[in-house]
């Protein structure tokens, strides 16, 4: 799994830190998506997939 | 579709005797209908959209305006404020939308929301130690709404904002006939003036001595700057005012009320409390207390659902129905506080313009919620659910007062 991330998209809604926090945090300055890992293991996989789909401003890219 | 016959009034109340169910009407429109055109009080009319997915759709697409001066958007029958007042960034499209949401998204991040998480404890303790302190509780029973439900997340907003408590009873009045779908315009506008007048005062004040607190750094990072201006840093307060407390203590008071109406599912909560972030979820679905809206205007042609929606025409879009849609969430008229997907709700709206301060609100509806269940777990209403009075006249639905005793 390989995660592409739109920052300009992002609306800092935070749902993705909350469901995949080993995944995704945000910035201290502006509250928008940083990646904490780009190539998460297996086990993250359910939790980012679902980040994705509830992320409101589709900013969350996901390449299997 | 037929074009002989008025098309019927935006649906807004709930069916007699079921103050938890949405609108009558969704449900059908969502099997027969899904893009169906609604009147509005004016006599003019918009599309009313009810399916989840088409409501996604509309949310996530750009090309439907959230700008209320843009030609065609619905104002009818909303409510919050004129068309041409500073209308703050919700009432915005990008670009300008983003600036300025960004101007404020850090304050609300997760990590920032969740240190305040045992402030938020400290206070719900200190509430309802109050209200077990509270004579006469066993007689004529205590007003959750007042106890509980409404000074916490005021406090914390204002708090946050910078906003002296003290003025509660002022702002609160005032956004209450704010948000009253019953009170004629001119009052409502007249509250709207006060209102900002109120803030202007206040950040006028905070101008001179800005303080650590959200109205402070936008004086001093964002209008000292030159980015934004006095009437902006206003909107800012007027906006986070209003979104920081009537919707989370409306969802306080029904969520208290479904459970001490289910009992299981509050043992249920008071068993397994690593329940409640996904109670809260559930919680947040099934009540969907915005009940008029959002609202969007077209800027080009559209297709939803094979419907042509032209340029200049507005939509309604009915999150209370797609919380309910049947082709998203099985069974969706149960509480099921395990539902697995409970948290595609769009409760909060989606695209860009998700609420901001969902962080907050759920910190305040995880603590709240679970610390009534702990405390009093013998509450229960005073009167039978017919006589509470539910906001059937409000923008956000909930209860008037919630009498209760232990």
């Amino acid at each position: 799994m390989k995660i592409t991330l739109d920052t300009d998209k992002c609306c800092a809604a935070g749902q993705c830190v909350l469901i995949a926090p080993e995944v995704f945090d945000q910035r201290d300055e502006d509250g928008i998506v940083v990646l904490l890992d780009d190539a998460p293991p297996a086990e993250q996989h359910d939790a980012v997939r679902e980040a994705a789909a509830i992320c409101p401003a589709a900013a969350i890219e996901i390449q299997a | 579709m037929t074009v002989s016959a008025a098309p019927a009034p935006l649906p807004v109340q709930p069916p007699n005797g079921c103050p938890f169910e949405p609108p009558t009407a969704f449900a059908a429109l969502r099997t027969t209908e899904p893009i169906s055109k609604v009147s509005l009080p004016d006599g003019s009319w918009a599309w009313l959209a009810t399916r989840y997915g088409d409501i996604r759709a509309i949310l996530g697409d750009p090309r439907f305006s959230s700008d209320t001066t843009v030609h065609g958007y619905p104002l009818s029958g909303m409510t919050g404020g004129a068309p041409n007042a500073n209308r703050g960034f919700i009432r915005r499209d990008p670009p300008e939308h983003t600036r300025l949401r960004r101007m404020v998204t850090r304050e609300f991040m997760v990590k920032r929301v969740e240190a305040l998480r045992p402030g938020i404890q400290r206070l719900t303790d200190e509430l309802c130690d109050a209200m077990e302190r509270a004579e006469g509780h066993e007689q004529g029973g205590v007003d959750l709404v007042e106890a509980l439900a409404l000074p916490v997340p005021s406090l914390v907003i204002s708090l946050l904002l910078g906003v002296p408590y003290d003025d509660h009873d002022v702002f609160q009045r005032l956004t209450g006939t704010l948000l009253s779908r019953t009170i004629p315009d001119d009052e409502r506008e007249a509250a709207r003036v006060e209102l900002r007048d109120y803030l202007d005062r206040l950040v006028t004040a905070k101008e001179a001595a800005p303080g650590d607190d959200i109205l402070g750094r936008l004086i001093v990072e964002q209008q000292r700057t030159g980015e934004i201006t006095h009437d902006d840093v206003t909107a800012f307060a007027a906006l986070l005012l209003i979104a920081g407390h009537e919707t989370t203590a409306n969802m306080i008071g029904l969520s208290a009320l479904t459970l001490m109406r289910d009992p299981e599912t509050a043992e249920r909560l008071r068993q397994e409390p690593g329940l409640i972030r996904g109670a809260v979820e559930e919680l947040l679905r099934y009540h969907s207390i915005i009940r008029n809206g959002p609202r969007r205007v077209a800027t080009a042609d559209v297709e939803i659902d094979g419907h042509l929606i032209r340029a200049g025409e507005g939509v309604v879009v009915a999150v209370a129905s797609a919380n309910r849609d049947e082709r998203v969430f099985a069974e969706p008229d149960r509480l099921d506080v395990r539902r697995p997907n409970a948290q595609h709700h769009v409760a909060f709206g989606y695209g860009v313009h998700q609420c901001l301060g969902q962080a907050l609100a759920r910190v305040e509806l995880q603590v709240v919620i679970a610390t009534l269940l702990r405390r009093f777990p013998t509450m229960r209403p005073t009167v039978p659910v017919e006589e509470i009075p539910f906001r059937t006249d409000m923008t956000i639905y909930g209860c008037h007062a919630l009498p209760v005793t232990w």
